[in-house]
């Protein structure tokens, strides 16, 4: 199927130049708290990624008939209807990792990237584009979560996906010389990597511009 | 009354919303440019939290686990959050203009602030912990008072921080961490600050 330019900008303006977390700083509140490990963030940003690009289709089918004056409340259900199914469906499939996310599972239907998304590109374009457009936001999303679970988990605990990495030999308490930083595992330190990949990304950024 | 007040001291300060759970991120970053707004916000929070979660407590013990409808309870707590905000928002207008003109704008902004539906879905976690837990809720009362101290937790950290952003002003910061990169950072260092609490116990 070939892709009209307004598709393929509403895909990748959001992994990059239009990035939801590092660009419009949505949908924080989740990205910081679940990435002490990467199993974790990679399963919230898929779920992510799935219920935006959902929500959107749903409410860009409907949203000729939704009154203005309440579609707030109307979006908020559509997507408090899709998060109970993808909370259901993890609570059946890997019940482990629904504990683990606990209350930020159900906080996706607060997840400001999903009204964001629903008000201002939902509301007025067709169900393709929406569709696309959610998943480019979902992806944006969850390339943040990995990466930032990716180094609170390798130097936290020396893990990534919960296998060691770093040998135990090169551990004090093995007579080597390394200690995991244990400030990676503390909440602090999730806001102040989302600061310096902006920072990155930032800088990156205007020198192309 | 102990454990309430137990409960509402360390929902303020072990247990901050902001700073422990990093809930209501969204809001909380972008409009503590101010200390007066962001008092206005927090004030907000406060007063629709202090009627959500009650409410939602109720319908929990009394509606949801009765009936085993556990799965329903997503939908239902953002539905009466929504309602309610609309709710308040009417009566407010009506009974107190001048109260609406300050709070006016923020109300609908409430709706989808992560703090309210986060606390509403800790207190479901919280009413299944053994009572003798310092972080159960075991009645209505405690309900009250994880709910003022988690809106209030949740005001301080807002008017901190906006405090700290108008003085920053001033600062000598890098192009590219300029604005929303060096309040990231300074919001981590506030967590840290923040986990000198994390022992409290009354």
């Amino acid at each position: 199927m070939a892709l009209s330019k307004k598709t393929k900008e509403a895909f990748l303006g959001p992994l990059n130049a239009n990035n939801p977390v590092l660009v419009q700083i949505l949908g924080i509140c989740s990205a910081l708290a679940v990435t002490v490990q990467l199993k974790p963030a990679i399963v919230m940003g898929l779920s992510v990624t799935i219920i935006v690009a959902l929500s959107n289709l749903v409410v860009s089918l409907i949203r000729k008939s939704i009154p203005t004056r309440i579609r707030i409340i109307i979006q908020l259900v559509v997507v408090a209807a899709l998060v109970t199914i993808v909370s259901e469906v993890l609570k059946a499939f890997a019940y482990d990792l629904a504990m683990q996310l606990s209350v930020y599972l159900g906080l996706i239907i607060t997840n400001c990237i999903l009204m964001g998304r629903l008000e201002a590109y939902a509301m007025t374009n067709d169900p393709w584009d929406s569709l696309v457009d959610g998943l480019g936001n979902g992806f944006g999303y969850a390339w943040i979560l990995v990466v930032v679970a990716f180094v609170r988990e390798l130097f936290g605990s020396g893990k990534l996906f919960g296998l060691q990495i770093i040998p135990e030999s090169w551990y004090v308490a093995n007579g080597g010389f390394y200690e995991n930083c244990g400030m990676m595992l503390m909440p602090a330190m999730a806001l102040i990597l989302v600061g310096c990949i902006i920072w990155f990304h930032r800088s990156i950024n205007d020198e192309k511009k | 009354m102990e454990h309430a007040l137990s409960l509402f001291v360390r929902s303020i300060f072990a247990d901050n919303m902001i700073f422990a759970f990093f809930l209501g991120m969204c809001s909380y970053l972008a409009v503590s440019k101010d200390v007066k707004t962001s008092l206005g916000l927090g004030v907000a929070v406060v007063f629709v939290e202090t009627i959500t979660l009650p409410v939602n407590y109720l319908l929990q013990v009394y509606v949801l686990e009765p009936l085993n409808l556990g799965y329903l309870s997503f939908i239902l707590f953002i539905a009466v959050i929504a309602a309610i905000v609309q709710l308040v928002e009417m009566v407010v207008e009506k009974f107190s203009p001048s109260l609406y003109n300050s709070l006016g704008i923020f109300l609908p902004l409430i709706a989808v602030n992560c703090a309210i539906m986060g606390a509403s879905l800790f207190m479901q976690q919280r009413v299944q912990l053994d009572p003798e837990n310092v972080k159960a809720i075991a009645n209505i009362g405690d309900a009250f008072a994880y709910a003022i101290g988690s809106g209030l937790g949740w005001l301080l950290a807002i008017v901190a921080l906006a405090g700290i952003r108008e003085k920053m002003e001033y600062n000598d910061v890098p192009k590219p961490l300029q604005g929303i990169g060096i309040t990231f950072i300074t919001v981590g260092l506030m967590a840290l600050a923040f986990m000198c609490f994390s022992g409290l116990n009354i």
